[in-house]
């Protein structure tokens, strides 16, 4: 039963933060991508920052600004009395900072290549800012979109530092595959360890053919 | 101010590679007119057309279009494309890879707007066997076409045109010009087209702006030069004292603000080059003495 929970626990993660990534990431990418501000190398210098940091620095800051000693973790407790330390919560969101770019940069990337006029086009004919995202640019970067998904979910479901850090091992709570398989292997349960393994194995494989399968099918509108 | 009169009076600073400049320009345009923009590449055309469209906002001036103020920059005025009366055809036709050529049209209808202008358009533009393709699959010519069509859907008063056949074969153009005159008439339309091909202009347009810089330079009336029996040869041709030159007949070269007129343009363009090699002769003789001297 631990076993089935641990992974349903993982699986649960990855796709909150995936979701949360994509709601988060398509402003920021849009933004980047179009932005002509000082500030623009800035910006993508910090959404890129997870992707060389040590997971465990990130987790390690985490830790200190959220835990009820610190008083941003003594805020947060007081007024909407959240505890963002050794819960999920905490779990979802040290996800989110560490897979930022994984969603961001495909994002970003795909927006940047599109045909420079295709949004101004749109804007002549008369429509706004939301329709021209949804209707015109979105569709024309769904390759992005995919491969945003794909390594923003597999990047979360991969995680181990950051995880350990905030959210400990908490059996239930915050213990995911990649901890899980860490324990094992320390109580010497080699058994115990490869079944998590080997199903995280498999598990990848299966979602990677899928996107594999599903990027050869579909004809890029645009190639880049 | 007349209703039937648009106006556009503005600056704004520009940048081409490394070096800068001011877009200053000053011009009219009478409703139902055909005019064209024409000059060297990185002389501001585009910007133009992009002022016109509302897709540049950081112009400083004021634009009046047929009564209706669109951008005054001292009362903070600025309406965005959406709201202006205008159908653009972009260099690259930038129509939606995602969507056919029927939806790339009926994408620029109201909700629940009637389609019957879409089926008009597509049979006007001859593109009927062609709506459920998709932009990848059409050439350059068909595309083209689309775009004009898509262009027309909002039934604009000002159509704007940034070089829509300069893309396209010899054959192809002369095509797509029947096609720009019909919708230009048929639809009450006032047109500004950016071109560099002189027979483009010679068929289509009625005056032409001649633009350097970021200033316009002269104006052409094809037709006045058509009533002498003169053709557009070539619109831009350089300067020479500061003005624009354009080839009216085989070898009548003349700047385009009517200051000094016909043969002499040839004439004159050798005499510089030729007041040229001599001074170059002189310098290296008289190099070529003083070093023998010593």
């Amino acid at each position: 039963m631990d076993f089935i929970n641990t992974l349903l626990l993982t699986l649960r993660l990855a796709a909150i933060t995936t979701i949360i990534l994509l709601v988060l990431g398509i402003p920021i990418a849009y933004r980047l991508a179009y932005s002509r501000s000082a500030w623009k190398p800035i910006l993508e210098a910090l959404v890129s920052l997870p992707l060389v940091l040590p997971p465990t620095v990130i987790g390690f800051y985490l830790l200190l600004a959220f835990s009820p000693n610190s008083g941003l973790g003594q805020w947060l407790q007081e007024t909407f009395d959240l505890r963002l330390v050794f819960t999920f919560g905490g779990l979802v969101l040290g996800s989110v900072i560490y897979s930022f770019p994984f969603m961001v940069q495909p994002l970003q990337s795909g927006f940047e290549h599109l045909p420079a006029h295709l949004a101004e086009a749109s804007y002549t004919l008369g429509k706004s800012s939301w329709t021209t995202l949804w209707r015109v640019l979105l569709p024309n970067i769904r390759l992005a979109l995919l491969s945003g998904l794909v390594l923003s979910f597999a990047h979360t479901v991969g995680e181990f530092g950051v995880v350990l850090m905030i959210g400990g091992n908490i059996p239930g709570v915050t213990r995911v595959a990649s901890i899980a398989i860490y324990d094992e292997v320390e109580a010497l349960n080699f058994g115990e360890a490869n079944r998590y393994a080997l199903t995280l194995v498999l598990l990848t494989f299966v979602f990677l053919a899928l996107f594999f399968r599903y990027n050869r099918r579909s004809q890029p509108w645009i190639s880049w | 101010m007349d209703k039937l009169v648009s106006s556009l009076n503005c600056t704004l600073h520009l940048r081409d590679g490394q070096r800068s400049f001011e877009l200053d320009v000053d011009f009219h345009l009478a409703a139902g007119e055909l005019l064209a923009l024409s000059g060297p590449s990185g002389s501001g055309k585009t910007s133009v057309l992009r002022i016109l469209a509302g897709l540049e906002s950081r112009a400083k001036g004021r634009l009046v279009f047929q009564g209706q103020v669109w951008q005054d920059h001292a009362q903070q005025i600025f309406l965005p494309p959406q709201q202006r009366s205008i159908g653009v055809v972009f260099q690259d036709y930038a129509l939606f890879p995602n969507m056919n050529v029927r939806q790339n049209l009926h994408f620029a209808l109201l909700k629940h707007e009637s389609t019957a202008l879409i089926d008009e358009l597509l049979d006007v533009m001859d593109l009927k066997d062609l709506a459920r393709a998709f932009p990848r699959e059409l050439s350059g010519g068909q595309q083209q076409r689309v775009a004009l069509a898509r262009a027309l859907v909002r039934r604009p008063k000002l159509l704007l045109l940034d070089e829509p056949l300069s893309a396209l074969d010899t054959q192809m153009r002369e095509h797509l010009q029947q096609y720009i005159q019909e919708l230009h008439e048929r639809y009450a339309l006032t047109t500004l087209l950016i071109s560099h091909h002189p027979e483009e202009i010679q068929r289509l347009a009625q005056r032409v702006l001649v633009m350097e810089k970021g200033k316009i330079i002269g104006e052409v009336i094809p037709a006045e030069e058509r009533k002498k029996g003169f053709l557009l040869r070539a619109i831009w041709m350089g300067t020479v004292d500061g003005m624009a030159q354009v080839q009216l007949g085989d070898n009548i070269l003349r700047t385009v603000n009517h200051t000094f007129v016909n043969h002499t343009g040839v004439a004159h363009i050798l005499s510089a080059y030729f007041f040229t090699i001599a001074k170059i002769v002189c310098v290296f003789v008289a190099v070529s003495v003083a070093v023998l001297m010593f």
